[in-house]
């Protein structure tokens, strides 16, 4: 029996449009692109020029300041496109594929056969090592670092989010091939989170050389920044690794085939779809291939990712890197006649001034608007309610802020990402943009550090 | 509704920038924005965000406050029918309407005064006004005697914006309570008009036809002047059947103010809970001293303690000008001292302090001053018990 860690403070927003449990194959889609958004602090450096013929897994760029950090192509073809924006920035390398289905090959083993540095180099030369992000920072991990333990949320709190129990169902080999690749990278623990109040799959009960944990309670029980806080958290110095399962799988694909898949699961969720489920597809599809037809109205948001953390996507765009899962929520580009002032029993809220807290249980629909003004912070105590961490969010984002760079680090900046803020941000009644706030101030550490 | 939106639609060009009437966009967004939520969207971050914004949390602190000032109208025409002696002839419409009419102009007087000065300032710093104002210029009709005059109202409604308020950098940068701000004002410079046994009731200062008997004197005021046996009886302090500041008198009415703060989130049940301990420890102190020294000449340590709850401006300070988040304590731990120390120093004065009958304002405003200095130590024991948790491991 797993230990069971209860999370009191969060939020949990109900939301409609959960994602059925129904799995389906999406059929190869006319376009892939790999978006050098998608990391974070990431320059790209491009490998390729149009026309060339590139394998699932040959690289498409690299990072300029750490050129063994390998961006590879999910699918064979051709590259299509390199699509610039503003200042000549790249926004995506697309690749038309061949349908041949061809791997670039990679060095194959069970984990007790290879040594620390052949994983390392096998992940970043497959394009795989992205997929191990840090802490502190929220980056991609750095490949000389050894962490002190390496952190895997096997749930997802997050409103709308997707249900790791049904994806990883019959992964159970590869799931554990990952996790032991992955415990030659630390000699620390392995810590795997699971909801306390599901059925856990067998991949997860299963596996061996990690320590389960179960955690009960609202968003956000299931963030990894949670659990690290929880059983291991971060102090000045120390490093910890985190990645989603499905990247596990990735891993362990990887080293008993030799090749890099870039298939996965992704739930497409939202009030806006007309048929929510599963779907198995390569990262980096058009994303038309998954919402066609499938989607009401055209006033909506596509969002990569879940609604409170997502990246804002059009129809036009391609499947993130990272993200499990699309939603699509309506737009919220109206007015609405005095509705500060309406009793809402329709609008959700934290707080008990609309009427909408005679209905608990009920699923919203809500939209993008932001509801009011910017203002200056002013309600104290709110974010506290929210926020499980030993830390003080809004002294935090004050120094932030004032980027006070000493009061940052002694008010626990080594341990937040912006998704640990994403609740705060979306109860904040000033309407302030916090998790672009807490990137800055995690830049703003990144440069002073490094 | 469509109507309105295009027409609001129609003239919004000429209040944007380059529009012939620029110079009044604070003044046209504030209309807009009152009348409409807008259509901004998120584009990063969190894509919902939670129906609230500071209109709703402003507008609720006001209606919280709603049951406050309507007893306050009524409490009005009752003293002052009950001065006159003419009390039993008049209908309850009649009590109240008299109120009602007292105490319109000075919340009216209140609110132009404040609106106009927050919209020019909004106006010279190109910001949207702000909705802080909604629930000062409520709270300082609450706090003041009927009999006020008017331009003193907008004198110390113009003092707390200007002073207190705008040259700390605007709504949410400001130290002290701004209602409060205009009370302490009003109170130094015409103590006369805010203290004394004539302020209180509607017409009493004439003088002309009061009733043998009447004193007007709040319960507090007795009890300064060492006048037990004049005070009124509990339930008739907890229901606010006495004089006083115009929103403070009924403990009753204030209390269903505190229940819609707390349960919509918007005030500190915190600051509200370990305000009253802190009174209540003082006064249960003072309590004992006059319990062991029953020769002692003040009133005040002979009362039972929990009638500090009922006297004077305290329930209301504590529920409504305590908890304003910008003044106090930004802390949860800070909050439970803050609100203790308040009732600590509320108490204090009023019991041994001679010149002021009442410590609620002077004790909230000192609160006001050490809430930083609360914050600060609370942050640091945060910083220590991280940095503990280093060295905890280190050892292992």
């Amino acid at each position: 029996m797993s230990k069971v860690i209860k999370i009191k403070k969060g939020l949990r927003i109900n939301l409609a449009g959960k994602a059925g449990k129904t799995m389906a194959n999406i059929p190869t889609a006319a376009l892939y692109a790999l978006k050098p958004s998608d990391f974070i602090g990431v320059v790209p450096k491009l490998l390729v020029k149009e026309g060339d013929e590139v394998k699932a897994g040959s690289p498409l760029f690299c990072d300029k300041v750490k050129p063994e950090i390998l961006f590879t192509s999910p699918v064979s073809g051709t590259v299509k496109e390199i699509l610039r924006g503003d200042r000549r920035k790249i926004l995506s390398i697309t690749v038309e594929p061949d349908g041949k289905g061809q791997y670039k090959s990679f060095t194959r083993g069970a984990a007790n056969s290879l040594n620390r540095e052949t994983i390392v180099e096998n992940l970043l030369k497959s394009g795989l090592w992205p997929s191990l992000k840090m802490r502190p920072y929220g980056i991609i991990a750095r490949p000389q670092d050894k962490p002190k333990s390496i952190f895997i949320s096997g749930m997802d709190s997050a409103p709308l989010g997707v249900d790791y129990n049904f994806i990883m169902k019959g992964l159970e080999r590869e799931f554990q091939a990952g996790i032991d690749i992955l415990s030659k990278l630390t000699d620390g623990k392995i810590h795997l989170g699971v909801d306390a109040k599901a059925e856990t799959c067998a991949a997860f009960t299963g596996a061996q050389n990690l320590v389960l944990t179960s955690y009960q309670g609202p968003h956000p029980a299931g963030n990894v920044g949670t659990h690290i806080h929880k059983l291991d958290p971060i102090n000045k110095g120390e490093v910890v690794w985190t990645l989603d399962p499905q990247q596990v799988v990735a891993i362990g694909h990887l080293f008993t085939e030799g090749r890099y898949d870039a298939t996965r699961i992704i739930a497409l969720t939202g009030s806006e779809v007309k048929n929510t489920g599963y779907f198995k597809m390569v990262s980096g599809a058009h994303l038309s291939t998954i919402l066609a037809n499938n989607v009401k109205g055209s006033n909506v948001r596509i969002i990569g990712g879940n609604v409170l953390t997502g990246s804002l996507l059009d129809s036009d765009d391609f499947l993130g890197y990272y993200e499990p899962q699309i939603t699509v929520i309506p737009e919220g580009n109206h007015y609405e006649f005095m509705g500060w002032i309406a009793p809402g029993f329709n609008k959700f809220s934290f707080s008990h001034t609309f009427f909408s807290w005679l209905t608990p249980n009920k699923e919203y629909i809500v939209d993008t608007n932001i509801k009011g003004g910017h203002r200056a912070l002013m309600i104290t105590g709110n974010f506290e309610k929210v926020f499980p961490f030993n830390i003080l969010p809004m002294q935090l984002l004050k120094a932030i802020i004032i980027e006070d760079i000493d009061l940052m680090e002694q008010l626990g900046i080594y341990e937040v990402t912006e998704e640990d803020f994403a609740l705060c941000e979306f109860i904040d009644t000033s309407k302030t943009e916090i998790q672009s706030i807490v990137r800055k101030g995690l830049d703003l550490m990144v440069k002073e550090m490094s | 509704m469509k109507g309105l939106r295009n027409y609001l639609n129609k003239i919004k060009p000429n209040f944007e920038k380059g529009g012939k009437l620029e110079k009044f966009h604070s003044l046209f967004d504030s209309v807009e924005t009152l009348l409409f939520v807008p259509n901004k969207v998120t584009y990063s971050g969190s894509h919902i965000r939670d129906a609230i914004d500071m209109k709703r949390t402003m507008i609720m602190v006001v209606l919280a406050m709603v049951p406050a000032l309507l007893f306050g109208m009524w409490n009005v025409g009752y003293h002052h029918f009950l001065s006159i002696g003419t009390y039993a002839d008049k209908s309850f419409g009649e009590v109240f309407f008299f109120g009602f009419l007292k105490v319109l102009p000075i919340i009216l007087v209140s609110y132009g005064t404040g609106l106009t000065i927050e919209i020019i300032f909004a106006q010279i710093k190109h910001h949207d006004v702000p909705e802080g104002f909604f629930v000062t210029g409520m709270l300082i009709p609450l706090i003041l005697p009927v009999n006020i005059p008017l331009w003193m109202v907008a004198l110390a409604t113009a003092f707390a914006v200007i002073i207190g308020v705008e040259a700390f950098g605007g709504t949410g940068m400001n130290i002290f309570n701004p209602a409060l701000l205009a009370r302490a004002f009003l109170f130094f410079a015409y103590p006369s008009e805010m203290s004394g046994d004539k302020v209180w009731v509607a017409g009493l200062p004439e003088g002309t036809g009061v009733v043998d008997g009447f004193s007007g004197a709040t319960p507090l005021a007795h009890l300064a002047q060492n006048e037990a046996s004049k005070l009124a009886d509990f339930s008739d302090m907890f229901f606010g059947f006495i004089p006083g500041s115009i929103g403070e008198t009924s403990v009753l009415a204030i209390l269903i103010g505190a229940f819609i703060l707390v349960f919509t989130g918007i005030g500190s049940w915190k600051i509200m809970l370990s305000g009253v301990l802190g009174a209540l420890a003082m006064g249960l102190t003072f309590q004992l001293v006059g319990i062991m020294n029953p020769s002692i000449e003040n009133a005040y340590m002979h009362i039972p303690a929990y009638y500090h709850l009922v006297m004077g401006g305290f329930a209301f300070g504590i529920v409504f000008m305590a908890t304003d988040p910008v003044s106090a304590s930004q802390t949860e731990k800070g909050k439970w001292i803050y609100g203790f120390l308040i009732g600590i120093i509320a108490v204090l004065i009023r019991v041994v302090n001679p010149a002021y009958p009442e410590g609620v304002m002077l004790a909230i405003l000192l609160g006001n001053a050490w809430a930083s200095l609360i914050d600060h130590y609370v942050i640091e024991a945060n910083i220590k018990k991280r940095l503990k948790r280093v060295k905890v491991k280190s050892t292992i």
